[in-house]
């Protein structure tokens, strides 16, 4: 049959984000996809190397906007991994707070989003009004409704005022009915049964091979969640479970999702109550020559940090994988072979954030030699020796 | 051009345009047309193509990838239309001023008629700005008039 290609993007209603999909259809049926990216490059790696490491933490927030949590997270451990220090108690607590809050909003933003590429606009706008009183908490806690400017290496930038807490519990609380409803609407419903069962099917060996991470791995079946495999902030000190799905389609990624925004209530319940007394920040003097990593569950997966430091007070190379990352090329085991009118949902399925990814990356061929800048002097300087060399004679 | 605007001012349809933002003035645009905003009401509804469109949200300090695809989209929008300049990033690049990769704010691209400021600014602030803008338009009409 033949083969037909169709451009989405980079513009278009389907995501917020500029990106570039090819997809070659025959009839109905997907063959083959590719993915551009590259509409969203800010440079903030080199951007992060020339501000001293209090100011990156602000840049590196400004990576995504839904995850403006997550980078600053894994950012700041990164930096005490450097010294190496740990962080005050209270800092902990804090932390895992605002992390979880975020996951909530995250999760309850895809949800919508999927709701409404899927025509059910009623989800969308449900849980977009849910998500509304998630940032009123946030905004009760941190002061702002995205951007939360909580993090510093070293501990917090802002305390939890005691006034504050039990209005956030009350209103933690007041969410778990609407999304009790929302869960069961979602999960009951015949029509969206059809169009999520079985459709992109994630399998587990493929979700090895490509080392898919978070929501997209646990959902065809893999334990992996950094918040349980090596415990930060105060995750280790509250109880919660990590959720498996095992058949790694779509429904079972949104059910996964939304039932991790109930782990993720229970945690910031616990967290209110036990906070411990004591300081929120730990001063850090002088950050010494080394190499930290950080990394911390995002809502997309584990989102990983690294950063270099030669004594003053800039990071010389940070640099920074992003979960949507590792998560992007598993288009290519999910989409291929499905209709069309499912690849949006199914594009849609990974919470793509293609904001985090736009990174630059390296890559190296066998047998084939990659010129850096200094390569690229040397061979000049070799040339200009060489003509010099036959002007002589 | 009178009868145009007044038409236009009625029920301006947006479309929202990412020119390389962090998506938080992206998701902001969204929470406007969600229950608690509801700009709806107002007869401003997304648009999906940028033909169907009366006023163009940009956020996001104009890239160098994006930039020629910005003037082209500016281009295909009908006329008369209305932009409408979000965020700290399109206005001045904000925390991007020195970025290789951002050369210029977006006013110097495409001709922006409001700046709503902020990183990103609110729902409100939003709404507010769009309020203006009406404003503006119809307070130029007037004087037209005269």
């Amino acid at each position: 049959m033949a083969r037909t290609i169709v451009p989405i993007g980079p513009y278009h209603p389907l995501q917020e984000e500029p990106e570039f999909f090819t997809l070659t259809v025959e009839g109905e049926k997907v063959v083959g996809i590719d993915v551009r990216v590259g509409y969203n490059h800010r440079g903030i790696e080199k951007l992060s190397e020339r501000k001293n490491f209090d100011q990156s933490t602000f840049v590196i927030e400004r990576i995504c906007g839904i995850c403006s949590t997550s980078h600053p997270y894994a950012y700041t451990r990164a930096v005490e991994d450097v010294i190496p220090m740990e962080v005050p108690p209270r800092a902990k607590y804090i932390r895992t707070v605002i992390a979880e809050g975020e996951r909530i909003h995250s999760h309850l933003l895809w949800l919508g989003l999927a709701g409404h590429f899927l025509g059910y606009n009623t989800v969308y706008m449900w849980a977009w009004k849910l998500r509304e009183e998630i940032l009123d908490v946030m905004e009760i806690l941190s002061g702002n409704r995205n951007n939360y400017a909580m993090f510093t290496p070293g501990g917090v930038r802002r305390d939890f005022k005691p006034d504050d807490i039990p209005v956030v519990l009350k209103k933690v609380d007041s969410i778990v009915p609407t999304l009790t409803m929302l869960k069961k609407a979602v999960i009951d419903d015949p029509v969206l049964h059809a169009r999520t069962k079985g459709i992109g099917v994630f399998s587990k060996e493929d979700a090895i091979n490509f080392s898919a991470l978070g929501p997209t791995s646990r959902a065809s079946g893999i334990r992996k969640d950094v918040r349980k495999d090596s415990p930060y902030g105060a995750y280790d000190q509250v109880e919660w479970d990590m959720i498996v799905t095992e058949n790694g389609d779509v429904f079972d990624k949104v059910v996964l999702r939304i039932l991790e925004m109930f782990e993720s209530i229970k945690i910031i319940k616990q967290c209110l109550d036990k906070l411990p007394a004591g300081e929120i920040n730990a001063n850090i003097e002088s950050i010494p020559p080394g190499e930290g990593i950080g990394h911390i569950e995002a809502p997309r997966g584990e989102c990983f940090h690294y950063v270099r430091s030669d004594g003053t007070n800039r990071p010389v190379r940070h640099k920074v994988r992003a979960p949507t990352f590792m998560n992007l090329p598993t288009y290519k085991a999910t989409i291929v072979g499905q209709t069309i009118s499912d690849a949006t949902i199914i594009l849609a399925a990974i919470d793509p954030c293609y904001c985090c990814t736009e990174r630059v990356s390296v890559r190296t061929v066998k047998g084939k030699k990659l010129y850096s800048g200094e390569d690229l002097i040397k061979l000049s300087q070799a040339k200009t020796e060489k003509i010099r060399e036959q002007l002589r004679k | 051009m009178g009868v145009k605007l007044n038409a236009l001012l009625k029920s301006p349809w947006v479309f929202h345009l990412s020119t390389g933002s962090c998506n938080n003035c992206d998701i902001e645009i969204l929470d406007c047309l969600t229950p608690r905003f509801d700009i709806e009401r107002f007869g401003m509804v997304l648009a999906g193509s940028i033909k169907h469109a009366d006023v163009l949200l940009v956020t996001g300090s104009a890239n160098r990838q994006s930039m020629e695809r910005v003037k082209r989209i500016y281009e295909q929008m009908p006329k008369p239309c209305l932009v409408v300049a979000i965020g700290e990033c399109s206005l001045s690049r904000g925390l991007f001023i020195h970025s290789y990769n951002c050369p210029v704010p977006i006013d110097k691209v495409i001709p922006v008629d409001v700046y709503i400021p902020g990183c990103p600014p609110k729902p409100e602030a939003i709404i507010a700005g769009v309020v203006k803008l009406i404003e503006k338009v119809k307070a130029s009409q007037k004087e037209a008039k005269k």
